[in-house]
């Protein structure tokens, strides 16, 4: 190994500041992301539920496909490809505004979407069908049944896989850099290439990951002992 | 659409431009797949097993290696490996032996923890019975516990196997010529079909990628029916999600 440490370099001046708009880049497309991922994963489980023989057919395709297939590739599908799918007046409204960014959020979406969606559904299953069988029995709709007895229920039990996927989701945003989006990745491979400092670089962005899966974790341990084991039957 | 340009480059996916040169495209995704859950099957035994241990000494660099590429992006494990191997080896390290690296330490803490939880859900009966019959604890776990619990990972390790295929396709950032970068080579050339050239990748890898997780769903069930206890691979799966095994 003969390789200078300069450790001054990464934690002072320019190349710090790129460091934090990285990480601030990194944590706003996570974030939007896994609201949305949230949002479309309860979705489809929903509509896979209602037991229509198209909407499950859809809903499973949509789950096994996306899963199926490594989110590089969507995320080069929905970057190159969006200009032949989409009608010229959206793509030229992306263009305008931050195209790469919008990009990633959509592929990491549908990506977590797809995972999420699964998980859900396997926290609903492990819900007793009597719930739902008994809220239907006092009048509520299938909507309402879901909504306000079967979910709250399902989603307690799922929600340390589902920071788990979260946090997955945190670090597959790393991958958004082959698209030109200026996240935490993106910009330690940057100051590599200017300064030929990567080795600072890197260990500065590893440390951030980790301690930021590290703070995630601990959340579920504690969730886990405190809460998990008293509702599991 | 463009689908001759997909159809005239097919075998370039498959392939690369392998009989006149050095393999590519799939050939090579599904090499680096292979070898990379193939070593990291034994780092996740070597370090699932360090992970139980009583002693201190040997569990704490168990734990410390399994948290810290947990919570690294397998992106940034490949750029450590691409700039630390000419470090260590004074010369040139070929792209493709540099990730497979990455991949294989980054597979194996996930291993690791499967192997826990595979051993985990074995009952504690079977290790006292093994060792009340006069085996030393490296024979009962050898012979009793690892041989069950082994056959109760297999799932997992599909699963495992899944993701790893998926992965693959990040070698792609540091130039190893497999399916991702001969589909992005042929879009820089062609410019005019990108979506027809991914969509086809992606049928690719969903082709593979599915039919593993179909055997992996059979032989689960196959597996919790054979078994003695049928709770153990329920077991498995309720520990690996408090560890949040993908």
């Amino acid at each position: 190994m003969n390789y200078e440490f300069n450790w001054m370099i990464v934690l002072t001046g320019e190349y710090r500041e790129w460091i934090i708009h990285g990480l601030i880049i990194t944590l706003k497309i996570s974030g939007i992301s896994i609201l949305l991922s949230l949002l479309i994963g309860t979705l489809i489980t929903t509509l896979r539920m209602t037991k229509v023989k198209i909407l499950e057919w859809i809903t499973i395709s949509y789950i096994e496909f996306f899963r199926n297939t490594p989110l590089l590739i969507q995320l080069f599908f929905w970057y190159f490809g969006s200009y032949y799918i989409f009608p010229e007046n959206i793509n030229q409204w992306l263009y305008a505004h931050d195209y790469e960014f919008a990009v990633g959020v959509v592929s990491l979406t549908i990506y977590t979407s797809a995972f999420i969606a699964e998980e859900i559904r396997a926290g609903i299953m492990s819900i007793p069908k009597e719930q739902m069988e008994a809220s239907r029995a006092t009048g509520l709709s299938f909507i309402q049944a879901m909504a306000n007895v079967v979910l709250p229920q399902a989603f307690r039990i799922v929600i340390p896989t589902l920071i788990s996927q979260f946090l997955n989701l945190t670090k597959n945003s790393s991958l958004a850099m082959t698209i030109g989006v200026m996240e935490l990745t993106y910009m330690t491979r940057q100051i590599e290439s200017y300064s030929f400092r990567g080795f600072e670089a890197f260990t500065v962005a590893t440390l951030l990951y980790i301690s930021l899966s590290l703070t995630i974790s601990l959340i579920i341990n504690i969730y886990n002992k405190k809460f998990l084991r008293m509702i599991r039957y | 659409m463009h689908w001759d340009v997909v159809w005239n480059n097919f075998g370039y996916f498959l392939l690369g431009r392998f009989p006149d040169g050095p393999v590519g495209g799939l050939a090579l995704s599904i090499l680096l797949a292979v070898g990379g859950i193939f070593f990291a099957f034994w780092v996740g035994i070597i370090f699932g097993l360090m992970r139980l241990s009583k002693r201190w000494y040997i569990r704490i660099p168990s734990i410390i290696y399994i948290e810290i590429i947990r919570g690294t992006p397998l992106l940034l494990l490949i750029f450590w490996f691409y700039f630390l191997a000419p470090i260590i080896f004074h010369r040139p390290v070929p792209e493709a032996r540099s990730t497979l690296v990455a991949f294989t330490v980054f597979t194996g803490a996930y291993c690791a923890e499967i192997v826990r939880a595979g051993i985990q859900s074995i009952p504690k009966g079977q290790m006292e019975a093994a060792r009340s019959s006069g085996l030393n604890y490296t024979q009962a776990m050898i012979y009793i516990i690892l041989p069950q619990a082994l056959r109760n990972m297999i799932p997992s390790f599909v699963n495992q196997f899944v993701s790893l295929t998926k992965d693959t396709s990040l070698a792609y950032i540091i130039g190893v010529q497999e399916l991702t970068r001969a589909a992005t080579q042929v879009n820089n050339r062609t410019l005019n079909a990108p979506a027809e050239i991914f969509f086809t990748i992606a049928v690719i890898y969903f082709i593979i990628c599915f039919g593993l997780t179909q055997t992996s769903r059979y032989l689960e069930k196959k597996l919790s029916y054979k078994t003695a206890g049928r709770m153990r691979q329920q077991e498995i799966e309720l520990i690996e999600e408090d560890i949040g095994v993908p």
